[in-house]
């Protein structure tokens, strides 16, 4: 292993100067008194206050959130299934295909995923709205689950499965008693992942929505295009917080989790 | 009784996934394709023929005679959208090539970092990934603005006397994908510089390389698979990019995103907008292929 040059130092406090320079700028103007968003006016929390009476704003809200959590949740299960099928069942008809389908829309351009589904469902005759803006979200965020559930499972000792089934367990019964709290920690990583992609996400949702459907990012777009308000700002900090609190937050569970099942892992083999 | 319910659970576990990502994503784009074909009319949904799923076959031959080329046609008679096409494919490719510039020392200095404090590091290069992107592209406007923050900085330090006009410009859009893309490029290319065998320089160096001939030929070529994995992560999704142009890029910039986005939303016609994402869908596919090939492959060699 090379040292630890002054080059690579300052190329990565360059970089992430540059990552996160935008990001503690939208948030100390957030707190700014004036509604000039460039030019400092003093300390205030009003934009915050203010966010509280805009009716609109905190519906759109609850709508994205219930949107992510319904999403999210039927996500994680259909991409860990994904994932499962993808390392275990390495021959069945049409595999090639399924890899395909699952990692393309990792790349696929948002645009171009947003009006195929739309035209699906006014094809199918849905009626636009919260639940259509939910399978969009399930059908593009799943993808992201499976891959990453899928790198844990590459990495999983499958002959304490293989033990498992040798000694009279259902394939069921294996999954839910060894290999689901095994792969739990990556799960649960991926529903995190599946919940900000969702919360997240303006295009596939503008795409996909219907009349009474508006979520966050395409309320906080509508704005931006009038102008950056200190408003704005304060919404955007909020997000940014509790995406924050909720990612150190899972690392730390995750963290502890895989320390932990490591120590057992230790002690069975100790035993045996 | 153990080998039906066996077989059972593992067809499910292949059919579930299978069945949803068969008609959430790929008919889809067959019914992206159809409606290209079809022509704009003024109903809901806008467009003719409309496609009678129960028509029977013979209904579905009947309405497939109405279908034409015209849009395709249209497409390549507007030079606005051949345009859009290409101005979409050099910006991504510009950006691609400086969000490389920028991601390959910051990944390099990750991958050099002491092992205790690596972990830290992989998490803050994660960290903008996870807020939002929108947020992010809208943090940019207030810095590059003409009255902006960037301009304010470099005038009181008296670097400018004039403020640089950057938002609206191509240069701005540069800017955003580089930023919204940066820990797409960096994460593969840390990964793969991470794995690598560091006795490999080292021999080189002991050989009498000098340290950039160490890195340009040995280095450098076995992190290729993460070179080309990042740039793939970022060109792809950087050719049909919307929110970026839209909100950093002028009126004058084409980006085909933003003019898909343009035709759905304010003209409504349909039929171009199916037309213009399947061409786009075209342009992409080949990188797509790839992109795919070399993910199925770091799988099985993940095994």
């Amino acid at each position: 292993m090379g040292t630890w040059s002054r080059f690579n130092i300052a190329s990565i406090v360059l970089g992430f100067g540059f990552l996160y320079l935008p990001i503690v700028l939208l948030v100390i103007f957030s707190f700014n008194e004036s509604k000039l968003v460039t030019v400092w006016a003093g300390f205030s929390t009003k934009w915050y206050t203010q966010l509280w009476h805009n009716q609109a704003l905190l519906d759109a809200a609850w709508v994205t959130i219930r949107v992510a959590l319904i999403s999210a949740t039927c996500a994680t299960v259909l991409g860990t299934l994904a994932a499962l099928a993808l390392v275990r069942y390495t021959r069945f008809r049409g595999r090639m295909l399924f890899s395909g389908m699952v990692y393309a829309p990792l790349v696929m351009p948002e645009v171009i995923t947003g009006l195929s589904l739309l035209l699906l469902f006014v094809a199918i005759g849905l009626d636009r709205g919260f639940w259509t803006i939910t399978l969009a979200h399930i059908t593009f965020t799943m993808c992201f689950v499976a891959v990453v559930v899928q790198s844990r499972l590459l990495s999983f000792d499958q002959s304490i499965e293989e033990a498992a089934l040798d000694l009279g367990a259902t394939p069921v019964r294996t999954f839910f008693a060894i290999t689901l709290p095994v792969i739990a920690p990556a799960v649960f990583s991926g529903w995190v992942l599946a919940f900000t992609l969702s919360l997240d996400d303006l295009v596939i949702s503008s795409f996909t929505t219907g009349p009474g459907a508006t979520t966050l990012p395409m309320k906080i777009y509508s704005q931006v295009r009038l102008g950056v308000t200190p408003e704005i700002n304060a919404i955007c900090t909020i997000l940014i917080g509790i995406v924050a609190i909720g990612v150190v937050v899972a690392s730390i569970v995750t963290k502890q989790r895989e320390a932990q099942r490591e120590r057992d892992e230790r002690a069975a083999f100790a035993q045996s | 009784m153990t080998r039906v319910a066996s077989a059972l659970f593992s067809r499910l576990v292949i059919i579930i996934p299978y069945a949803w990502l068969l008609f959430f994503f790929l008919i889809p784009f067959f019914i992206v394709f159809r409606i290209s074909l079809s022509q704009t009319a003024v109903a809901m949904p806008p467009y003719t023929p409309v496609f009678d799923l129960f028509g029977g076959l013979s209904g579905i031959l009947e309405k497939a005679r109405e279908f034409s080329f015209d849009n395709y046609v249209w497409l390549t008679e507007d030079v606005l959208y051949f345009n859009a096409y290409v101005s979409s494919v050099i910006i991504a490719a510009v950006s691609t090539v400086l969000t490389l510039l920028i991601a390959y020392p910051v990944a390099y200095g990750m991958a050099k970092a002491p092992k205790t404090i690596r972990p830290t590091l992989l998490m803050l290069v994660i960290l903008p990934f996870w807020t939002s992107f929108l947020i992010r592209v809208y943090a940019w406007i207030a810095i590059l603005k003409p009255e902006g923050l960037l301009n304010q900085f470099l005038m009181s330090i008296n670097v400018i006397d004039q403020p640089l006009i950057i938002l609206n410009t191509n240069w701005a859009i540069y800017i955003g994908i580089v930023y919204s893309y940066l820990p797409f490029m960096v994460l593969p290319i840390y990964s793969s510089l991470e794995k690598m065998d560091h006795t490999l320089t080292e021999a080189a160096l002991d050989l009498g390389c000098t340290p950039f001939t160490a890195f340009w030929r040995v280095t450098f070529p076995l992190s290729l698979a993460g070179v080309v994995a990042g740039c793939l992560l970022v060109f792809i999704p950087a050719v049909g990019e919307f929110v970026i142009p839209d909100l950093l890029g002028g009126s004058e910039t084409l980006m085909i995103g933003k003019t898909l986005w343009n035709e759905f939303n304010a003209n409504r016609d349909w039929p171009v907008s199916s037309a213009v994402a399947t061409i786009l869908l075209l342009i992409l596919v080949l990188p797509i292929v790839y992109f795919q090939n070399a993910q199925a492959k770091a799988d099985s060699e993940g095994k």
